[in-house]
């Protein structure tokens, strides 16, 4: 019965979201109001019902109703609760829902708080966040039924790959979706404007706090999934450049530069065709990242089960959304006019220079994840493009990038003294210097490459800390007074800094593990004992263990230093039965400046185990970077002028105070 | 219309056909059923510190033979690495090792590390013969009968139960599928 509910409410969503995607855009162009008016009930409604045919999927998950054809596939009644929920949106069908679900929640939060919107313009984009509701309702309901029956019941169901029954992974997908789908907003809005002719300093402070959530939720998603790779996989690794992988940092990489291009829109009046494009990119990216994990064009071993049609349906629905609106682009892009002009030398010119070298970075990305398929399609040769592909292009786009990040927040709008600014960051760049030094006295020459990445991540943070004293004036007036200006600072220059400053962290820890890493890899005996990174690891055996679900292997490592027990580490390797799997859970230990990491693997036959035994510096600085960037975007979200909304209406009735804050950034 | 706003849409339109060439290359990239057909033409050097490398020709030399598809950063590999050393010791079974999308050192060190089981070893670096042979995730295990037809495959990690009931049997002959073509 439940079932059945979620399935009519999915189908009846499905003509709501007809309803929402075309008489409202009808309503807008004739000026019909009885048609306008349609648009925000009905992205309400369109939400209430996918919200519950998400709750009946949970339900029929949680209370293992395999009489659901894809609950008995994917679900098990040994498993963990956290687990049968994360079942949800661990398949094709499931995870479809939850990205229709978290669009349809996006179209709702436009009609519920868009109240400042200017009428026309908040209908268009509630119709088009409609219209791509309608694509993947479709594809939902007629190709992949998430509540399609089996008969007769089975006993028992076949479980959810154990891999993905992790904590790290089970909100990975939410997040990731918050932040593809997220970007439905953007790209909506871009629509709309398209239609309107009109790109304004209002629009780009509307596209913002959509953008900048929609980022942070990625931020969080991707570094979870990285995460999740380094503890679970077992091989310490966190980045594969895997196409699944490449499908989520690409509209990553866009949406940054979406970011930066939508401040110019909305202080200076400038680029504003390239920003419109930017957002429909974006969010074209997301879809297309979409085919590739649910099309099986390409080899991963993240795909979900590959089904052609699926693949030609969403094929068919990247030519409408990304054909289309880009069609609509060089239809109506020509008539936005710019508005400020601005010397090369310039904020604008530093952000300017953000987006080409995002938008590079993004292309090789790009190259080296369609480039196997494309050589396929013309000559049928097969290959796989590998991390070294990656390396040498991703990498050295990403040096200017990073360079020039601490200098372009410090540059005033419209013309900057190059020198003048550059001497404000001496302090910077003497502490920058002195890190890369230390860094070659430490590692010596052969290791260039890692003192390049500690100036860089150094450059960064202390780039980001001049930003925010220079703001403040600290040292140059009282302490005092320099907090209280740090408290009227502005949340978006604050939460810049911060971005940036966890950026620089992040880098750090990306060199740190991967130029210093150490490794242990040998059979050990119970009593044997390895040496690495200053510590002393003596293998005390294995003992079984019995969770759950699963049957482990544990094994037990004494850590001694300075031949004193400091700590005890118990990896194990899990067997899993339902499906047959076995999977590895690395014990992990913050330790001299990074972390221990052992796994025990299989018996020798003689008394012996395979273990390996990693440290890697600094590795915990990767997750605290993207922490402290997610955290950016957050407080950035909270800035005043947000909140406030349109600023038309905010010159009516802005006090000197106000003005003042505006002069301030 | 100026030409520079149509860019956006043409480089679309170079991705769309890419795309939908690339759907209808799908079903021959992965293919489905290999069993009762010939292994595919392929020659590839041994992974490195060993001699002996691997071909087609050699999958052709009279006797049925196992091939295990393995990478040093499989883990799943690690776990049935126990029953190929078992089998090496105790049986007269060729074994050979199609190491997929490794790098020759992490190869090497895995080998040596966990211990070979190999007759032979392929190093397929670039990941196309693996394609060829339609594998879909590492590890997978073929038997291959004398004359270089594919009688069986095991998808993930080999278990005992499967090697006793399923491979064995087909090692020494039994169970036999004709070879089409």
């Amino acid at each position: 019965m439940i079932p059945e509910l979620g399935h009519f409410a999915v189908i009846l969503a499905l003509t709501v979201a007809l309803a929402q995607g075309i008489l409202p855009l009808i309503g807008a162009q004739r000026g019909i109001a009885s048609l306008t008016a349609i648009a925000r009930p009905a992205a309400v409604m369109q939400f209430l019902l996918i919200a519950l045919a998400f709750i009946a999927l949970t339900a029929a998950f949680v209370s293992s109703d395999f009489s659901v054809l894809n609950v008995w596939q994917n679900s098990h009644t040994d498993k963990p609760l956290l687990y049968k929920v994360s079942g949800v949106w661990g398949n094709h069908e499931g995870s479809l829902l939850l990205w229709v679900f978290i669009l349809a929640l996006f179209g709702a939060a436009v009609a519920t708080l868009g109240n400042n919107l200017p009428t026309v313009l908040r209908t268009r984009v509630i119709a088009i966040q409609g219209l791509i509701g309608v694509g993947f309702l479709l594809l939902l309901v007629f190709l992949s039924n998430p509540f399609e029956r089996v008969f007769p019941v089975p006993a028992q169901g076949n479980g959810l790959n154990p891999l993905l029954q992790d904590p790290g992974l089970a909100f990975h997908p939410p997040f990731l979706y918050i932040g593809y789908v997220g970007f439905s907003i953007a790209f909506s809005f871009a629509v709309a404007a398209l239609i309107e002719g009109k790109v304004d300093a209002a629009w780009a402070r509307w596209v913002r706090p959509w953008t900048l959530a929609s980022w942070t939720a990625l931020t969080i998603g991707i570094a979870m999934g990285s995460w999740w790779a380094y503890y679970e996989l077992g091989w310490g690794g966190w980045w594969f450049w895997d196409p699944v992988e490449n499908a989520s940092f690409m509209p990553w990489l866009l949406g940054t530069a979406l970011l930066h291009s939508a401040i110019v829109v909305e202080k200076r009046d400038s680029l504003k065709a390239w920003t419109v494009l930017l957002a429909i990119l974006t969010f074209s990216f997301s879809l297309l990242g979409t085919f590739i994990v649910r099309s099986g064009v390409l080899t991963s071993v993240h795909a979900f089960a590959t089904d052609p049609e699926r693949g030609v349906f969403i094929l068919a629905f990247l030519v409408v959304a990304i054909g289309g609106s880009l069609a609509l682009y060089a239809w109506r892009a020509p008539a936005l006019k710019g508005g400020g002009i601005f010397a090369p030398v310039s904020r604008e010119g530093a952000l300017v220079l953000n987006n080409l070298l995002l938008v590079a970075a993004t292309s090789t990305v790009f190259i080296g994840t369609m480039y196997p398929l494309f050589l396929d399609a013309i000559s049928g040769e097969k290959v796989t493009v590998g991390p070294p592909f990656f390396t040498a292009t991703f990498v050295p786009l990403m040096v200017p990038l990073l360079a020039v990040m601490a200098i372009g927040p410090m540059m005033p709008w419209k013309r900057a003294d190059l020198a003048g600014t550059l001497s404000r960051l001496k302090i910077a760049a003497a502490l920058t210097v002195s890190v890369a030094l230390v860094t070659l006295y430490l590692s010596g020459v052969d290791q260039i490459l890692a003192v390049l990445g500690m100036a860089l991540g150094a450059w960064l943070i202390f780039g980001a800390a001049t930003d925010i004293a220079e703001r403040t004036k600290l040292f140059r007036i009282s302490i005092g007074e320099s907090f209280r200006r740090a408290q009227n600072l502005p949340r978006s220059a604050w939460g810049g800094a911060i971005a940036h400053a966890g950026l620089g962290v992040a880098i750090l820890g990306m060199t740190g593990t991967l130029s210093w890493e150490t490794e242990q890899l040998q059979i050990m005996r119970p009593g044997d004992r390895v040496e690495i990174a200053g510590y002393e690891l003596e293998f005390d055996g294995v003992e079984p263990v019995t969770g759950p679900n699963y049957d482990a292997v544990r094994g037990t490592f004494r850590i001694y230093r300075n031949g004193r027990l400091v700590d005890v580490m118990r990896p194990e390797t899990r067997r899993f039965s339902d499906p047959p799997m076995v999977t590895t859970e690395a014990a992990i230990r913050p330790r001299n400046f990074g972390d221990l990491y052992a796994v025990v693997g299989e018996s020798n036959g003689d008394g012996g185990y395979a273990a390996r035994i990693y440290h890697k510096p600094m590795i915990n600085w990767l997750w605290i970077g993207a922490l402290l960037m997610a955290a950016g975007g957050l407080v950035s979200l909270t800035d005043r002028r947000l909140r406030v909304g349109a600023p038309a209406r905010r010159a009516a009735t802005a006090s000197p105070d106000l003005r003042a804050q505006q002069r301030a950034t | 219309m100026r030409l520079r706003y149509l860019i956006p849409v043409l480089g679309f339109v170079v991705l769309f056909i890419g795309l939908a060439v690339g759907l209808t290359l799908k079903p021959r990239e992965i293919p489905s059923a290999l069993i009762g057909k010939p292994v595919p033409v392929f020659d590839l050097a041994p992974v490195k510190g060993r001699s002996i490398g691997l071909s087609t020709a050699d999958l052709k030399l009279g006797t049925p033979v196992l091939v295990n598809v393995f990478a040093s950063w499989c883990v799943p590999c690690r776990q049935e690495h126990p029953l190929f050393m078992e089998l090496a010791r105790t049986t007269d079974f060729k074994i050979y090792g199609l190491n997929q999308r490794d790098e020759p050192d992490d190869a090497a060190r895995w080998l040596d590390a966990f211990g070979d089981p190999y007759d032979r070893t392929g190093a397929d670096i670039s990941g196309r013969t693996s394609i060829d042979w339609g594998v879909y995730g590492v590890p997978e295990t073929f038997v291959v009968d004398g004359n270089g037809c594919i009688q069986y495959k095991h998808i993930s990690v080999l278990t005992r139960e499967i090697l006793e009931e399923e491979i064995l049997p087909r090692l020494r002959g039994e169970k036999h599928v004709p070879c089409e073509g």
